[in-house]
């Protein structure tokens, strides 16, 4: 008999692996990529395209240069060149979005030590750093089937004008607006958002809680709350971006408080800011203070007394 | 104080869907022809090893005491086949320690030793010498002598006893066959120490993949005339791994949370394994000590899937020439896949405390491979002792003490749950058992 493999417990485990969570990811970001090139034409196919082959390409060539392990086939490259496109207008010049997915792999992802270690979301990194560098063409907004470079107002931008904006549900939760190429159709972000909960990618804690928050503000601040749930970024930036792993607490109890957090300063930026959109900024501070948060919120281990409570029966 | 019988199980948290793979549980068992030779392990249980009263060249009988010690956490040994001692040596066991074992050559016959018959029990001392006399342990796998575990320290009183019959392992069905094949006795088992201990409740713990063990108890208990005031009841719970450990066990059918660091007694429960139960009440019928095993026998490498009953200090290569191979096993396990353990060898000899053989094939051995951690959270959701794995695998490679302290390191059972449920398949149970030593090694110093 030949020799028999000695190994640690336990000898089964989980058919998920990385790359298949990663896979369900891009799965669900299938319908708005479609919705994205359906609303803004072939521009928004080649920017997909363009990001997706960039970041894997310096990612394949970040590992490459810190002689370490190829780690392209963990899809999660893809996962960030698809965010970055989503974030961007269909009229970006291809190469500020290049730039951009550089920025986001190299410098806020693999400097930081690769999957896992980044501090903020590579993407909404990237994102904001063009938005600072490119005010201008990451600011002007091609109208929805148009085949000329005609641009719009988003209708955020609008009412950050303080003009009156008279909404058309059905046409925003379509994605017949002004906006990034994949922020638009709420529709797709939604069917995308169901994928990841029946296959369990995701739970529903921080975009419900996210969106929950801003709504709520929204009313508060008498504002309209279904134009503040379907404009802007805040169900691609709830669904998909605030729920990236690595940069959103561990514990339940710190993914409340980081999706309230993101509300609020959704909702303050959008209210009180001069930029007419917030979810990014937002969420990127999040992503920041989550390390603060996951120690304030530890789970208390099983049969442990609460701190009060033992000081207590030691008093006894 | 009236104690109401649970209508539904209480919530607790975590756990994994972990394939059940229970390909046994219908089959019947098969008991084992007798081996050649057995080597009996001197150390079987948890607590003092014990010493052999027999030297090589000895006749011995089945059931006879050849092995004791003086310690109190501690259970005797009894030969399990009738036949000459051949020697007192080391064998490797299947955790990869060596231990003293009688090695006894076997003359066919499986004479029964002329001494064996029931125990006189009139009172709780004289039940829980029976108890230490029978050679029990806990067969669930943790192998503690069962008459320490009866045995409740004064000031602390138990009121409550749970038959664990969760079996929430893959594969493993040998506790499932046996509350099948053996149902009067468990309840015998169960009315009995229920008498001694004075519980008012008793509770039939079963994974709800388990339906037949249910129906079976619930039909047998309705008709029984001890069960008069329904002291004594069927809990269906959720098949979810790792229902039947203890303190999740304990959570689930009493809503008693154990503080850490103490035992069921200290919330008024004793919980028993289904097969511990079962052979206690027979032993208390015919002085038989604990000599034979039922273990499940399963995995891709094996031919005849199923369960046997084999004598304790069966070599595995014994079993796996009676159930037969497909090909040869690359890896068996002793218990099942989350918290058994890999044999190094094929001549390891089954203990009290095993409950099955797992032999995986090439394949089934393989593990995927090891990547970066995507602080996915499923370690931390998934931890039925409210504890943070990821973070504990980092404290423990960074050899932080202070910090492995802080997250409660001592509080992880090693359910496996949270690598089992790591989609980058990080070791983190074996990080946190290194952790747990480095905390063992760091108190020591202070």
């Amino acid at each position: 008999m030949g020799k028999l493999i000695v190994s640690s417990s336990p000898h089964l485990h989980t058919k998920t692996s990385t790359q298949r969570i990663m896979l369900d990811v891009i799965i669900a970001l299938v319908p708005a990529m479609v919705a994205s090139i359906v609303i803004f034409g072939w521009r928004a196919l080649c920017l997909l395209v363009i990001s997706v082959l960039t970041s894997v390409l310096c990612e394949y060539l970040c590992r490459k240069v810190m002689k370490r392990e190829n780690t392209i086939y963990d899809l999660s490259a893809v996962v960030t060149g698809i965010l970055l496109a989503m974030n961007v207008p269909s009229s970006l010049n291809p190469l500020m979005l290049m730039l951009g997915d550089v920025i986001a792999i190299v410098v806020v992802k693999q400097m930081f030590g690769g999957i896992g270690q980044n501090f903020v979301n590579p993407a909404l990194m990237a994102r904001i750093i063009l938005m600072n560098s490119f005010p201008g063409p990451m600011g002007s907004w091609p109208k929805p089937f148009a085949a000329d470079a005609a641009t719009s107002a988003t209708p955020l931008g609008i009412i950050n004008q303080h003009q009156k904006f008279y909404p058309n549900y059905l046409q925003l939760f379509l994605g017949q607006r002004g906006g990034c190429l994949g922020e638009t159709c709420a529709l797709a972000l939604l069917i995308g958002f169901v994928y990841l909960l029946v296959r369990k990618v995701i739970t529903p804690t921080i975009p419900l809680i996210y969106i929950g928050t801003a709504a709520f503000l929204s009313l508060v601040m008498g504002r309209d709350v279904l134009t503040d749930i379907l404009c802007g970024g805040l169900l691609l930036g709830a669904i998909f971006m605030a729920t990236d792993y690595t940069t959103s607490p561990l514990t339940l109890k710190g993914q409340v408080i980081y999706a309230i957090g993101c509300g609020c300063l959704t909702m303050l930026i959008r209210q009180f800011g001069s930029l007419p959109e917030g979810v990014s900024y937002s969420i990127i501070i999040m992503n920041i203070l989550t390390p603060l948060i996951e120690r304030g919120t530890r789970p208390m281990a099983f049969g442990k007394a609460p701190k009060g409570k033992k000081k207590e029966a030691a008093q006894q | 104080m009236e104690l109401s019988f649970p209508t539904k199980p209480f919530r607790t948290h975590g756990g994994a869907a972990v394939p059940h793979m229970k390909h046994t549980a219908q089959t019947k068992s098969v008991v084992m022809p007798v081996p050649n030779a057995v080597a009996i392990p001197m150390q079987m249980h948890v607590g003092a090893p014990c010493s052999p009263l027999v030297k090589p060249g000895d006749l011995v009988t089945v059931g006879q005491k050849i092995g004791d010690s003086k310690g109190f956490v501690s259970a005797p040994i009894h030969a399990s086949i009738s036949g000459k001692v051949k020697a007192i040596q080391k064998v490797q066991l299947c955790n990869g320690s060596y231990s003293t074992a009688v090695v006894i050559e076997s003359d066919g016959k499986m004479e029964m030793c002329p001494d064996l018959k029931a125990p006189e029990v009139t009172d709780l001392k004289s039940f829980l010498q029976a108890v230490r006399d029978s050679g029990l342990v806990g067969l669930g796998g943790a192998g503690f002598p069962t008459h320490v575990k009866l045995n409740v320290p004064e000031g602390k009183t138990v009121d409550t006893l749970i038959v664990n019959v969760a079996e929430c392992e893959p594969y493993l069905t040998a506790d499932n066959r046996e509350a099948l094949e053996n149902s009067a006795s468990v309840l015998d088992g169960v009315f009995l120490v229920m008498k001694m201990l004075k519980l008012s409740r008793g509770i039939i713990a079963v994974e709800s993949n388990k339906p037949e063990v249910i129906q079976q108890f619930r039909s047998m208990l309705s008709s029984d005339q001890r069960n008069s005031n329904n002291q004594v009841g069927v809990l269906p719970l959720r098949a979810a791994y790792p229902q039947g450990a203890e303190k999740v066990l304990i959570k689930s059918c009493t809503d008693r949370t154990v503080p850490m660091g103490k035992l069921p007694a200290d919330v008024g429960c004793i919980v028993m394994n289904v097969t511990s139960i079962a052979f206690l009440a027979d032993y208390m019928k015919t002085g038989i000590p604990l000599v034979k095993k039922r273990l499940t026998i399963d995995g891709s490498a094996v031919k005849n899937r199923e369960n046997v009953i084999v004598p304790i200090g069966t070599r595995i290569r014994d079993i796996l020439e009676f159930v037969g191979m497909k090909c040869e096993p690359a890896k068996i396990l002793v218990g099942g896949p989350m918290m058994g353990m890999s044999v190094p060898t094929v001549d390891a000899p089954v203990q009290k405390q095993n409950n099955g053989l797992i032999f995986l094939d090439e394949a089934e051995a393989h593990e995927p491979e090891t990547t970066a951690c995507i602080r996915c959270g499923r370690c931390v959701m998934g931890c039925p002792m409210h504890l943070m794995p990821t973070k504990l695998e980092t404290y423990a490679k960074a050899k932080d003490v202070d910090a492995l302290q802080a997250y409660d390191v001592m509080d992880c059972m090693e359910c496996g749950t949270c690598a089992f449920n790591c989609p980058a398949n990080r070791p983190l149970v074996q990080a946190i058992r290194m952790g747990k030593a480095l905390v063992k090694a760091g108190g020591a110093k202070k």
